[in-house]
């Protein structure tokens, strides 16, 4: 039923949080919005769109980056902002606790407190070793990737990868070290994975797959990334690149249900309590379109999730059951995924070949179930349709061999 | 204001839009008999728009599927928050003017 809420509180000042906010103002939410930013390194809390960070912000000689919400448009939303880390919850109360100790009621709650990357267990934090989240980290990564410095970077997932490519454009000495067999597998599955890993190894990268970490040597500095397979790797500069992990230590013992991620119904309301909602990273939430709890760590999902969120807090009903998508810059061109790519689906390249652009499928359970496409924006966008139309995987191989109308490829599509 | 010749009608595809190499670059689109020219670049990121998805009078941008009124250039769906820029056009046979402002060029 529609409340009205007095005061939503949105905790957390990256994508998610700010979307959260623009998108509660273009539903014409008349109340009170309390936007509590804690993103280190900057000045007002408030974080600036990741996506550069482990692409153009590296690599271009002049790099900017702006902050998700600039004053005028903070002005504009009528938003209060208050600096953060908030640091516990009372649910009784309704209370959010900010680190010095201030209260700031809520009548509802989104959390959007993000994630924070894995680090190596065991692997204490020194010099010359670095993790990928916020401007100050990729400022980091930018000044120590001097031409001819050698960078080991552990995890060859897409921020891995995309930072490996980075790095070598840089001039860098790259190696990528992955537990997996090949790259990108989680997100791409095995068969394109490899074609990656082979054209990253065309390209000067030295990939070391199906590999383990022992350990980093170096006291109080990186010197060196030890190998399971007992080769060591001299290094400069190491980058973890190992996914992370859902920012919910401050909500600890607060009552709600926390498993990895902060557990939410198909509407994306925390279970076990009342008015409180989280969106982005944070949020595993029980999935419609797969019948499964889910967790993404994507940019799509981020704004999807502050979009259906407002909508619930404005007197709608909406659930979360967006087909998923992911980009990525892989190479000199870019990936899309649409939907998932699950290690036991078939796959179809439906159109080029995986040495160049190409558009693939996968199929399984007797669905179409994937789409990816790389450096084939336009010949992707029809399978994403048929995708969301729940086509059978009969019916998407008959309409890639035959019928289906595909634009063809322009002479370089690049990013 | 400068009226530009952007296109014939025939360049106009009827499921994407034409893209005037001005600068910046202005897509054409055309919406049953109605044409339409807005900024061919995504307020959000670099995509050309001219390259979206066309649904009535709504353009997609396929790499973050930002989506755009191309009568009024408002946004209508995130990540964009900018809406497009828009440019009268006026037709004159089987030819396509657009109106721009002098800050763009002509090709």
């Amino acid at each position: 039923m529609p409340e009205n809420h007095a005061r939503v509180v949105v905790v957390g000042a990256s994508l998610a949080g700010v979307h959260t906010v623009r998108a509660l103002r273009a539903r014409e939410y008349a109340g009170e919005i309390v936007l509590v930013g804690a993103e280190p390194g900057a000045p007002n809390g408030v974080a600036v769109d990741r996506p550069a960070l482990s692409k153009g912000y590296l690599t271009d000689p002049d790099p900017s980056a702006a902050p998700l919400l600039s004053p005028t448009e903070l002005a504009d939303l009528d938003v209060r902002l208050v600096r953060g880390p908030a640091v516990d919850l009372d649910l009784g109360t309704r209370h959010v606790v900010l680190h010095e100790g201030r209260l700031v009621e809520f009548s509802a709650l989104v959390v959007a407190t993000g994630s924070t990357p894995r680090t190596l267990p065991g692997v204490e934090p020194r010099q010359g070793v670095h993790t990928l989240r916020t401007l100050a980290d990729a400022t980091d990564i930018r000044a120590a990737c001097t031409p001819g410095s050698r960078v080991v970077v552990i995890g060859g997932g897409f921020i891995g990868a995309e930072t490996a490519w980075s790095a070598r454009a840089l001039g860098c000495t790259v190696t990528v070290v992955e537990m997996l067999p090949t790259m990108m597998q989680r997100g791409v599955g095995p068969v394109l994975g490899e074609a990656f890993t082979r054209r990253y190894a065309a390209a000067g990268i030295d990939l070391r797959m199906g590999t383990g970490v022992a350990g980093i040597e170096g006291s109080d500095r990186a010197e060196a990334v030890r190998l399971t397979d007992g080769s060591r790797l001299a290094a400069d500069v190491v980058v973890l690149g190992l996914g992370t992990r859902p920012e919910t230590s401050w909500l600890n013992g607060a009552g709600l249900d926390l498993r990895d991620g902060v557990v939410c119904d198909e509407r994306l309301a925390a279970r076990g309590a009342r008015d409180v909602f989280a969106v982005g990273d944070v949020v595993r939430w029980r999935n419609p379109r797969y019948g499964e709890d889910t967790r993404v760590e994507h940019f799509t999902n981020a704004v999807e999730t502050a979009g259906v969120v407002a909508t619930n807090l404005t007197g709608g009903d909406q659930w979360h059951d967006a087909l998923p998508y992911v980009w990525s810059d892989q190479l000199d061109s870019r990936l899309q995924v649409f939907g998932r790519i699950r290690p036991q689906d078939e796959l179809h390249v439906v159109q080029g070949d995986l040495d160049g652009s190409f558009v693939a499928i996968s199929g399984g359970d007797g669905a179409l179930q994937g789409a990816v496409g790389f450096g084939a924006v336009r010949q992707l966008m029809p399978y994403r349709r048929l995708l969301a139309s729940g086509a059978s995987w009969d019916e998407a191989r008959a309409l890639a061999d035959g019928g289906l109308k595909l634009p063809r490829f322009r002479s370089q599509v690049g990013l | 204001m400068t009226w530009i010749h952007a296109c014939t009608v025939q360049q106009v595809p009827e499921d994407e839009g034409f893209r005037v190499p001005t600068t910046p670059p202005i897509a054409v689109f055309r919406v049953a008999d109605e044409f339409f020219a807005v900024g061919d670049t995504c307020t959000h990121d670099e995509f050309s728009l001219a390259e979206g998805y066309l649904d009535g009078d709504v353009v997609e941008c396929p790499l973050h599927m930002a989506r755009f009124c191309l009568r009024t250039g408002k946004v209508l769906a995130p990540p964009a928050i900018i809406p497009l820029e828009t440019y009268p056009v006026r037709r004159d046979g089987d030819d396509l003017f657009v109106d721009v402002p002098e800050r763009t060029d002509d090709r």
